[in-house]
């Protein structure tokens, strides 16, 4: 990218953001407790956690797959300091727990990122994707801290009460976590030390030369993504009420994956657009797949999501932003061509009108290529 | 994405800074130290149990040196991650069972038949053993190349686009592998004529003999790849494709058939290491993730693209799992699973004084 935007809104896209901020905020009112309470919620804390990989993608360019460990470890740290079934007979306030559980995720996030960080590209991916099996691995065999069927029952602080009976409170604090995310990374972006970050994604050479240290912002950007991560892991666990090894083995991180590339690897907002893709996908395409022998079914909804994944990933890099923008991007060249008859019109890109606007930091020429 | 860059020469001054006694060295200096004083310590406490964990570890190491050579040939030459690699080592083993138990379960004499449950008593041949070891790995090579030529030949140079293509593979085939071999622990039975142990000098009980097979299995492949690399045309241009890709295809070399035997080799290597696995170990759904991490792990710690990296990593790896899995209790306080850490360990300590392994060197 060669400059970053100011952020400023075509009408069109003011009127999108917020009628897509009102049907969130009314969404107990509009859709059903299922939809909002089970579903939406999911999608919420699923998207928190793929943000955190996109922000890394995006802004730092690594692609990391240790986001569901960080994830875990916030949710295990909790989860057992807090009374629950299994774990540590710990019973703190859980307030604090979710402290501990931020401090302890940030710690190994930063640890797992001085290491990773000096690697980049490919080696980066393996050496996260190492980390993040590790994580797996070691809650499986410490049963002292994963119970032996996992944490069940995990107490969560009284404001959130019973999600099945009231899913309201969950649903507004979900929502609330992921807007100060998303914010706060936008904020991030637009500081020196997020401008020297996407300087290092685009050059790092050139940025050690030029006196930055890069290992290090790498680092603290690995950081910044763990608390994200965090987050969500504790998000997880009180919509959950439980947690156990299971919740962040490879399917859990190959699932953040997917839903970070539907979403598209390169723009924030994508993460929810994956998540709630994913979360639709996986609740109702059980009444559609069709039955093939053994192969596909309403059992199989691997196969179907790793068969989603491959077509997108062969089809659209970009996933379903991408998908959205390129079909945007041709509809105003058809458009623009209807024009340029009439008279001298702008280049598509540039031109007035554009519904979804910002494109975020990332421009055109970051489109994933890989 | 970050772009390949070329490699930087490295001046004279910078090849001794990397070798500089850093701090770094020295922590890992001191940590080596307290672990070479542990393991001497339980070598005097019991030295016929160190042998036979050394020889556990040794024979670990064998099945993790097969799989990754594999799983590093391919990086090497292609700089693709082959996600896929766990799944395809799963897979073979699933396929030399099946095979095993439907063409070779000879039935001894007798009415077996109506005790039902006589696994025990069904009887292999060598080549029981032998024909489906061959023909997994041989079907493993041919779907390596198929996963090669229909998904990732046209991708070529796309990293990550090719590490997400062998992800959505590894969703598919576990799922597939479950659903047709289930969620029960199966093993591929060893020939009938072989003995169940051997005795060891200075080993304290039996090695089971199907570890010395797998190691002398993996002495074979390590033999077979060395002499490959170095002495014929294939792993002359293969050589010459890890250092300079582009220069090799300028130069009118078939880079494409070359990369599909790469491919080949590596895919085969995997359902090879498979049946080897399956018959020492077990076969189950996670397998493939267990053996993803190890190949993962031995080509970080040892160098990605190196076959002699490949061979200390996974040394390395299988030792330190051994030693972990024996010798990780102190009095009362049995810390044995723990052991996940120092694997964590061994690759933060390699990480930290050669970022880019052993024996590799920056892409």
């Amino acid at each position: 990218m060669t400059s970053v935007r100011t952020g400023r809104l075509s009408p069109a896209a003011w009127a999108g953001v917020s009628l897509t901020l009102i049907v969130l905020l009314l969404a107990p009112v509009i859709f059903s407790d299922f939809f909002y309470g089970v579903l939406l919620t999911r999608a919420l804390w699923l998207g928190l956690v793929a943000m955190s990989v996109i922000f890394l993608a995006s802004y730092g360019g690594m692609v990391s797959l240790a986001q569901v460990g960080l994830f875990g470890v916030a949710g295990f740290t909790m989860a057992n300091l807090v009374a629950a079934d299994g774990g540590l007979p710990a019973e703190i306030d859980p307030w604090l727990a979710v402290i501990a559980g931020l401090v302890a995720a940030v710690v190994v996030g930063l640890i797992f990122g001085a290491i990773a960080a000096r690697s980049e590209g490919i080696y980066f991916l393996m050496i996260t994707l190492a980390f993040g099996v590790m994580v797996f691995y070691f809650f499986g065999q410490v049963t002292q801290l994963s119970g032996h069927g996992g944490v069940n029952n995990i107490e969560v602080p009284s404001i959130i009460g019973d999600r099945v009976t009231d899913p309201a409170p969950l649903y507004y604090i979900c929502l609330g976590v992921s807007a100060i995310a998303f914010l706060g990374v936008r904020y991030l972006a637009r500081t020196p030390f997020g401008l020297s970050l996407q300087g290092i994604r685009d050059d790092p050479t050139r940025m050690r030369a030029l006196g930055y240290h890069v290992t290090l912002h790498r680092m603290v950007a690995f950081g910044f993504a763990a608390l994200i991560a965090a987050a969500a892991g504790i998000l997880s666990v009180w919509y959950n009420r439980r947690i156990g090894p299971g919740s962040v083995n490879l399917g859990e991180v190959i699932d953040v994956l997917v839903i970070a590339v539907i979403g598209g690897l390169y723009r924030l907002q994508g993460a929810w657009v994956g998540a709630v893709a994913f979360v639709l996908l996986d609740n109702y395409s059980r009444s559609w797949t069709p039955d093939i022998g053994t192969v596909l079914g309403p059992d199989r909804f691997n196969t179907l999501l790793g068969l989603i994944f491959l077509a997108i990933v062969l089809v659209s890099p970009g996933g379903l932003v991408g998908l959205w923008e390129r079909a945007r991007d041709w509809l105003r060249a058809q458009f623009g061509r209807q024009a340029a008859r009439d008279g001298p019109g702008g280049p598509p890109r540039a031109g007035p009108g554009g519904e979804e606007g910002d494109p975020g930091p990332v421009a055109a020429a970051d489109r994933p290529t890989a | 994405m970050a772009v390949n860059r070329l490699p930087r020469p490295r001046s004279l001054a910078e090849m001794r800074a990397s070798w500089r006694l850093s701090t770094g060295a020295v922590v890992m200096g001191a940590i080596a130290c307290l672990v070479a004083g542990w393991l001497i310590t339980k070598a005097a406490g019991d030295f016929g149990l160190f042998v036979t964990v050394t020889i556990n570890g040794l024979t670990l190491a064998a099945l993790f040196f097969v799989v990754a050579s594999g799983f590093t040939l391919i990086f090497g030459l292609m700089r693709t991650i082959n996600m896929a690699h766990g799944s395809l080592y799963l897979l073979g083993g699933y396929i030399a069972f099946e095979l095993q138990a439907s063409w070779f379960a000879d039935e001894p004499e007798g009415l077996d038949i109506s005790i039902g449950q006589s696994a025990g008593d069904t009887e292999y041949g060598l080549l029981g053993w032998v024909v489906p070891l061959l023909i997994a790995a041989l079907a493993m090579g041919l779907l390596g190349i198929l996963i090669h030529q229909t998904l990732l030949r046209w991708n070529q140079g796309q990293e990550l686009r090719q590490a997400l293509i062998t992800i959505a593979i590894v969703i598919i085939l576990a799922d597939q592998m479950l659903a047709h071999f289930g969620g029960i622990a199966r093993d591929i039975k060893t020939p009938t004529s072989w003995p169940g142990s051997v005795e060891i000098p200075l080993a304290s009980g039996g090695i089971g003999f199907i570890r010395i097979v797998v190691l002398g299995v993996a002495l074979l492949v390590g033999a077979s790849l060395w002499a490959m690399i170095k002495k014929t045309r294939f792993g002359l241009i293969t050589r010459a494709g890890v250092d300079d890709r582009d220069m090799v295809s300028a130069l009118g070399i078939n880079i494409p058939l070359v990369f599909a035997g790469a491919f080949f080799i590596g895919a085969f290597l995997a359902g090879l290491g498979g049946v080897l696995g399956g018959t020492m170990l077990s076969l189950q759904p996670g397998e493939d993730t267990r053996l993803l991490l190890t190949s993962l792990v031995v080509v970080i710690i040892g160098g990605m693209g190196s076959l002699g990296g490949a061979a200390v990593g996974a040394l390395a790896l299988g030792l330190v799992q051994a030693y972990a899995g024996a010798f990780l209790r102190f009095g009362d306080t049995d810390l044995t699973n723990y052991a996940i850490l120092l694997t964590f360990g061994l690759v933060v300590a390699v990480l930290a004084v050669r970022p880019h392994g052993l024996f590799g060197r920056p892409a």
